[in-house]
């Protein structure tokens, strides 16, 4: 078995046996911190699709984890309110159902992925981390403004949403719905990385002009990967939502664009358990030197400076060696 | 035999400076055509013309005839113009296995027949295509061409600077790919090797068509002057 492989069942046992030991102990608090770190697992596999490999240095990967955050606030918010949903002609119910909302949330960050992806990928470099932040923050403010949905105080919801079967508000099944769903992007992921599209897509890293020589079109290829990047983070986003009962314009910043290639870069970047490895280093660092320290973010930058000066692989690349990119 | 590219009176640039003159050329189905002249005559620019890589041409330009007038790279390379650049250009990261499925169209040419044509490539399949020598990644370049099914291949500088063995593996396999009746426009200094396959050649200087025929024709005095022999 490599080491990579070795390493990412550690990992992936080790944060599932430390749920399961929270359980059996009654700490919900490390349940819920281990949720939030498979959920942005999630969006960062999401992104290090686009900056793993396809190269596409995205700072605006925010907006897409907020749409998905604002589908399942506004949909479980009338839901709750009893107060229909107008848009011209038509009236919807809202829905506390968590496969109904990730759905929407899917579909309404890959549109939102699109329409960035049409003009954004067009630039390239410099050009295109500003488009995407451009985009990125005009959502953002947008969401301070509207307030039918809150404004600049967010939207709450009283009661997490639904799914059939399950007890949502206990932590323990909660945190087992959060596992499956990282299971299933992963595998989604991977799928997709060892695909035609995938090695299509990191031949595009490697030379967009090259790829057009063999009769594929970079900027499809980049569409394609951009929009499957930005459905995958709006799923995680309506995940963290439902997580906290509570989204608000700040899910939409750019400094959480910036966090989730923090997971990327930290873990591994174009590594398949990059994400949660960096999640996992992140929020334990957050949690545990924020006890300690209100400056726990030097120690960040510091972590953060060595991975990117010497340990290009990031944590996976430190621990199981060779990297898959040279 | 019908003309399956059509090129006349094209002209070139790179940026200001015109690079080709004029240019007429035709590929028949089937045929293999040689395109020589010493260097810096306008053989590769012609070559990326051809295949949509340089941003200014004007003429005309037919493929199967299609107008390749403003169409991009790609969609000009999915008509059926499978490209084998100067200097091989392989995606380095990816594997040899990678390389050629990642652009690979229905056909008869598949990661399976290309590895038949070199078997060297099968057994490193696994590897990226940086750890192969220079001979082993211009057989990648020629197979990943050959993986998109194209109904013309351009090699442009195929065997230069490889090692005579390399160099006679891949005449030997054109050899069998002319057999096949793929046509093929070549780019090459070697008149020996380039003469065993041609069925006819154009030798540019300086931009222009200085000569067109079969090679048999060509006067010692004629390679002298155009193709510094």
């Amino acid at each position: 078995m490599r080491r990579e492989t070795l390493f990412n069942f550690t990992l992936a046992g080790g944060l599932l046996g430390l749920a399961i030991v929270a359980w059996f102990v009654d700490e919900p608090f490390v349940i819920t911190l281990l949720t939030k770190v498979f959920i942005f697992a999630i969006a960062g596999t999401g992104l290090n699709l686009a900056l793993g490999n396809g190269g596409l240095v995205s700072l605006g990967h925010a907006a897409f984890f907020g749409i998905g955050g604002y589908a399942m606030a506004i949909l479980a918010s009338h839901a709750q309110s009893f107060e229909p949903m107008v848009i011209g002609p038509l009236t919807f119910d809202g829905t506390k159902s968590m496969p109904v909302i990730w759905l929407v949330a899917i579909l309404a960050s890959a549109f939102a992925a699109l329409l960035i992806g049409l003009l954004s990928l067009r630039t390239s470099g410099v050009y295109f981390i500003m488009i995407t932040l451009a985009f990125a923050q005009m959502i953002y403010y947008f969401a301070i403004s509207w307030p039918a949905y809150g404004g600049e105080d967010g939207i709450s919801i009283y009661v997490r949403n639904n799914f059939p079967g399950l007890n949502t508000l206990d932590p323990i099944q909660f945190f087992g719905l959060i596992a499956l769903l990282l299971v299933i992007v992963l595998w989604l992921s991977s799928t997709l990385v060892r695909s035609r599209f995938g090695v299509a897509l990191d031949a595009t890293r490697q030379n967009a002009q090259r790829v057009t020589s063999v009769g594929l079109s970079p900027f499809t290829i980049r569409l394609i990967a951009f929009v499957i990047s930005g459905a995958i983070t709006g799923l995680a986003g309506a995940l963290y939502a439902d997580l906290n009962r509570f989204v608000s314009p700040s899910m939409l910043s750019w400094q959480v664009s910036g966090e989730i290639m923090v997971f990327v870069i930290l873990g591994g970047v174009a590594r398949l358990f990059g994400p949660l490895a960096g999640a996992a280093l992140f929020i334990g660092m957050e949690h545990y030197l924020g006890g300690i320290s209100e400056f726990w973010q030097f120690w960040l930058g510091l972590l953060l400076l060595i991975v990117v000066l010497w340990g290009r692989g990031g944590l996976l690349g430190v621990v199981a060696g060779e990297r898959r990119h040279g | 035999m019908t003309a399956l590219l059509e090129i006349s009176r094209l002209n070139s640039w790179y940026g200001s400076s015109q690079a080709l003159f004029n240019v007429d050329l035709t590929v028949d189905n089937g045929e293999v055509v040689a395109l020589m002249g010493r260097n810096g005559m306008g053989k590769s620019t012609l070559i990326k013309s051809i295949c949509q890589l340089l941003g200014r041409w004007e003429g005309e330009m037919r493929f199967e005839g299609i107008d390749l007038s403003g169409m991009p790279s790609h969609e000009a390379a999915r008509l059926g113009l499978g490209l084998v650049p100067e200097g091989r250009r392989c995606f380095p990261n990816l594997t040899v296995y990678e390389n050629c499925i990642a652009s690979a169209c229905p056909g008869p040419w598949q990661f399976k027949t290309v590895c038949d044509l070199f078997p060297r490539l099968h057994e490193r399949h696994n590897q990226s295509a940086n750890t192969l020598s220079g001979g082993e990644q211009q057989m990648l370049a020629l197979a990943r061409a050959l993986c998109t099914n194209p109904k013309l291949l351009l090699l442009d500088e195929a065997t230069e600077g490889l090692a005579p063995n390399i160099r006679l593996e891949i005449w030997q396999a054109l050899g069998k790919l002319k057999e096949t009746g793929l046509s093929i426009l070549l780019v090459d200094k070697s008149l020996s090797e380039i003469s065993t396959i041609a069925d006819r050649a154009v030798i540019l200087k300086r931009g222009e068509v200085a000569w067109t025929g079969d090679l048999s024709g060509l006067s010692r005095e004629q390679q002298s002057q155009m193709l510094g022999l």
